[in-house]
């Protein structure tokens, strides 16, 4: 794509994006449109460590539910929004940091199963620890804050608040995938060890991403608290941090759009499929069966390749699905 | 909020925790060879775990025999778990990613299959007559149904140890442990040996399931409430470690009836405490060996 | 001063002892050959070298500084470069771009989430410099997937020869090179100036044999000949170690 169609495509986007409330019209899908956004920040998150440093954490539900919680307990403690919000993500980051350096002993599979684990303690408080959390009543946050003066309760001025954060967090990634940085983080993933022979200190990388990923991971618990008004156990669930898994490979890994495309798809396919049938679960469990058995690089891609595929499988070639790319990170130096 | 307990009290939690740490056993032990040898980080072994229990459930509201119905239940486990292994996992050999989502999306399936066959209430069937009751000695009852699944577990333990110290499958086990390349160059089977082990494994979560329904009763969530403890298990034990397995599933049978009598609220999370000491000091696991 | 000094080096995996009591001294702008079997311990010396295994006992002196301790990412700074006998390089990327990752992992510019890594031109220019170097400045842009082996091999050769290390390792640089593809490695060799030292490992003892000053000879982890070209060649103990048996 030449630098002036690239622009041209950009600007128009920013235009639809911001223009969203007035073409849509109905509350209902201007809120859609939020939770995607905010659903969106928290994928692009996810993919600096998925994509680009080539860990899979099945526990950033429980980062996102720490962002949201902490949130939630201090408004309900009487707290303002700026000192609840900036604790918030004070303890996130901290979290993050506990995450990077237990799940850090491993890399892969162990790296996985450790934060499965960390994400399974944090359902655990949420859930049990009621006299803390309220447990499964969950916690109400009463109000949502008004930054600058402007009132976020209503649904256009929420999806302006979330597009913000969104563009911000968009704008952010497309600067670091670019940067230096990014390179190293992406080298990491590639040739641990080869990496650390040039120089570079893989673990220090590895944790420097995890938690700029848990920074991420945090706001976007804070926009899902303020849009919800309310927090429970669920969030933490393994099935969110599967959620937001599949919104990240479902767009393609290691892609500046694919995560949003994914946070899209997930988003309208749960809002339709819970509308009709309450077999949320099992249709996603279907939709990871599905990519990993015919897309394994993404939706978008894989989707183009089913139909190559369904091709020569109508015309008798007989051709096997196409194999997939691997994807264990390399030994841990 | 911690609560004092008498010895009466802390004997009866002795053995809830070795029955329950007999359970964790047989759940953990397929968990750990699949774990070790195959490096499949299966995350349905808590639905197979849900799944066998269900079907227990209902073979017994059909009155079938307790043992049979943990039999049949174990048998029916191990056929589905073989064929996902070979007809989906195979094809994805090692693929970390890829085997993490396609086991999370069975085991998303296989929740909501149980809910929507066996609803969301809890079912607890009741345990066979013969082992109603308890024994008294020492002036203390001991709950017959408990003693049995310990005696069960550590049977079984027994004969895994057997299985894989002395006999030539074990042999190969081991070898595929240590080094899968190097096994496969030498002639073993892997491949069969990772279908084999998967179905062992599928059986024996089925079975605790089935075990476990009397006490534990089976509802809706139970499978990823057992399958991070089997994960713990495994990373307290080391991978692949049969007698790291016992050991870590004991200590958690302990930590959780002693954790939910003294402090309930945390029990859940007291569970993951030493995983984490184990992360800390010694990354490989009490039992496991450091792979150069 | 000498430029690598390795004193008592011990490592054992398990009961196999890979390196018993090594001592190696390696003068500044030396050429050092180390040969010997295969399963000789020639690239585990490498590793404990570049700190990606820890000696059980023993001391690695580079220019009179102890790095025995010193973790293995920082030893690059200290001016040390190796290339790996199984090639090791960034597939997805491209020739220039493996390159450049190698002049960032000195640079402090690598923890800089903001700039733009295709916007510095000083880093890039110097990535070209050193493939220019190595003779593949005309396919900077090519993905080292559609690369030759041969021209991989130089590839590695150049990420060293770029950070501009004092003490270079290099590890078999001529496996599984045609002859001609010899012939253009050892001429690029040649090349380096002296402030440069090489230790150089080889299995294959006629290949670098006549580029070598000094010779060691490494077997079952010990060093049992070292000695100019011509001591170690005449030394029985070497027939022995490659023709006895």
């Amino acid at each position: 794509m030449n630098g002036r169609l690239r622009y041209a495509t950009i600007g128009a986007a920013l235009v639809l994006l911001a223009t969203l409330p007035w073409w849509v019209g109905n509350s209902y899908y201007i809120n859609i449109a939020s939770q995607i956004l905010l659903f969106a920040v928290f994928a692009l998150a996810l993919n600096v460590l998925v994509g680009y440093a080539g860990l899979v954490s099945l526990g950033h539900a429980g980062l996102f539910a720490i962002a949201g919680y902490t949130a939630a307990l201090l408004l309900q403690a009487g707290y303002g929004h700026f000192a609840a919000d900036t604790a918030a993500i004070v303890v996130t980051l901290a979290a993050s940091a506990i995450f990077a350096v237990l799940a850090l002993r491993s890399t892969g599979i162990g790296f996985l199963m450790i934060t499965l684990a960390l994400g399974q303690i944090v359902w655990g408080i949420a859930y049990r620890w009621a006299s803390l959390t309220g447990g499964d009543n969950g916690v109400n946050v009463t109000t949502r804050p008004s930054p600058f003066g402007i009132s976020l309760a209503n649904a256009p001025s929420f999806y302006f608040a979330s597009l913000v954060v969104f563009l911000l967090a968009f704008a952010t990634m497309a600067v670091f995938v670019r940067s230096p940085f990014g390179a190293s983080l992406r080298g990491t993933r590639d040739q641990a060890r080869r990496m650390n022979a040039l120089g570079y200190n893989v673990w220090l990388i590895r944790f420097v991403a995890i938690v700029f990923s848990g920074f991420w991971t945090g706001i976007s618990g804070l926009l899902f608290i303020y849009y919800n008004q309310f927090v429970s156990p669920q969030v933490s669930a393994l099935t969110a941090s599967a959620e937001v898994l599949l919104m990240v490979i479902s767009g393609g890994t290691a892609t500046l759009l694919g995560p949003i495309a994914g946070a899209i798809i997930v988003v309208v396919m749960k809002n339709v499929v819970s509308a009709y049938v309450e077999r949320w679960n099992l249709v996603l469990g279907l939709i990871f069966i599905v990519i990993i058995t015919f897309m394994p690089d993404g939706l978008v891609p894989g989707t183009v390749r089913l139909c190559r595929w369904s091709w020569h499988v109508i015309r008798w070639n007989g051709k096997p699905a196409p194999a997939m790319e691997k994807h264990s990170p390399g030994a841990p130096p | 909020m911690m609560t004092q307990l008498t010895s009466a009290q802390a004997v009866i939690l002795a053995i809830n925790s070795f029955a329950f740490g007999g359970l964790l056993f047989l759940l953990s032990a397929g968990f750990s060879l699949i774990f070790g040898l195959m490096r499949i980080p299966n995350l349905m072994h808590g639905s197979f775990f849900m799944l066998g229990a269900y079907f227990g459930v209902s073979l017994l509201d059909w009155g079938v025999n307790f043992w049979v119905a943990a039999l049949l239940s174990g048998l029916a486990m191990a056929v589905i778990g073989g064929i996902i292994e070979r007809f989906l996992l195979r094809r994805l050999e090692g693929q970390v990613l890829p085997q993490v989502l396609l086991t999370l999306g069975f085991a998303f399936i296989i929740a909501d299959i149980c809910l929507m066959v066996w609803t969301g209430d809890p079912w607890q069937p009741t345990a066979p007559p013969s082992l109603r009751g308890a024994v008294q000695a020492f002036g203390l009852f001991f709950p017959l149904y408990r003693l049995a699944i310990l005696a069960v577990a550590v049977a079984v333990a027994i004969a895994l140890w057997i299985m894989v110290d002395w006999t030539r499958l074990g042999a190969m086990i081991r070898a595929g442990v240590d080094d899968p390349p190097i096994a496969r160059v030498v002639g073993i089977k892997v491949s069969q040996l990772f279908t084999l082990i998967f179905c062992l494994g599928a059986a024996l979560a089925a079975f605790a399931g089935v075990m476990g329904a009397p006490f534990l009763s089976v509802y809706p969530g139970l499978d990823f409430e057992m399958l991070p403890l089997a994960l713990i298990v495994v990373i307290l034990g080391g991978t692949g470690s049969l007698l790291g397995a016992l050991v870590g599933s004991f200590l958690l049978g302990f930590l959780y009836n002693f954790g939910q009598a003294m402090f309930p609220d945390l029990a859940y999370v007291i569970l993951f405490l030493p995983m984490l000491l184990v992360l800390v000091l010694r990354p490989q696991g009490l039992f496991g060996r450091v792979v150069a | 001063m000498s430029a690598l000094a390795v004193t008592q080096l011990c490592k054992a995996f398990g009961g196999l002892r890979v390196t018993a009591s090594v001592n190696l001294t390696v003068e500044a702008g030396e050429r050092r050959l180390i040969i010997g079997p295969n399963g000789a311990g020639k690239t585990t010396l490498f590793n404990l070298i570049t700190g990606e295994i820890a000696p059980d006992s023993g001391s690695i002196v580079l220019f009179d500084r102890d790095i025995t301790r010193v973790a293995s990412y920082r030893r690059p700074h200290l001016g040390m470069a190796r290339t790996y006998q199984i090639i090791t390089l960034f597939d997805k990327d491209t020739i220039l771009r493996n390159v450049t990752l190698a002049l960032l992992g000195l640079s402090s510019l690598r923890w800089s989430p903001f700039t733009d890594l295709d916007g510095q031109p000083q880093l890039i220019e110097r990535a070209r410099e050193a493939l220019a170097r190595v003779g593949l400045a005309h396919l900077a842009a090519r993905p080292l997937s559609q690369t030759s082996y041969g021209e991989r091999r130089r590839v590695e050769i150049a990420m060293a020869l770029a950070q501009n290390p004092k003490v270079l390792l290099l590890d078999e640089p001529f496996a599984g090179l045609s002859i001609d593809e010899r012939r253009d490695v050892r001429a690029l060799l040649n090349a380096i100036p002296r402030e440069v030292t090489i230790v150089m490992i080889e299995h294959n003892m006629d290949v670098a044999l006549d580029w070598a000053e000094r010779i060691t000879l490494l077997h079952f982890g010990k060093v049992i000949v070292e000695g100019t070209r011509a001591e170690v060649v005449a030394d029985p103990r070497t027939r022995e170690v490659y023709l006895g048996h």
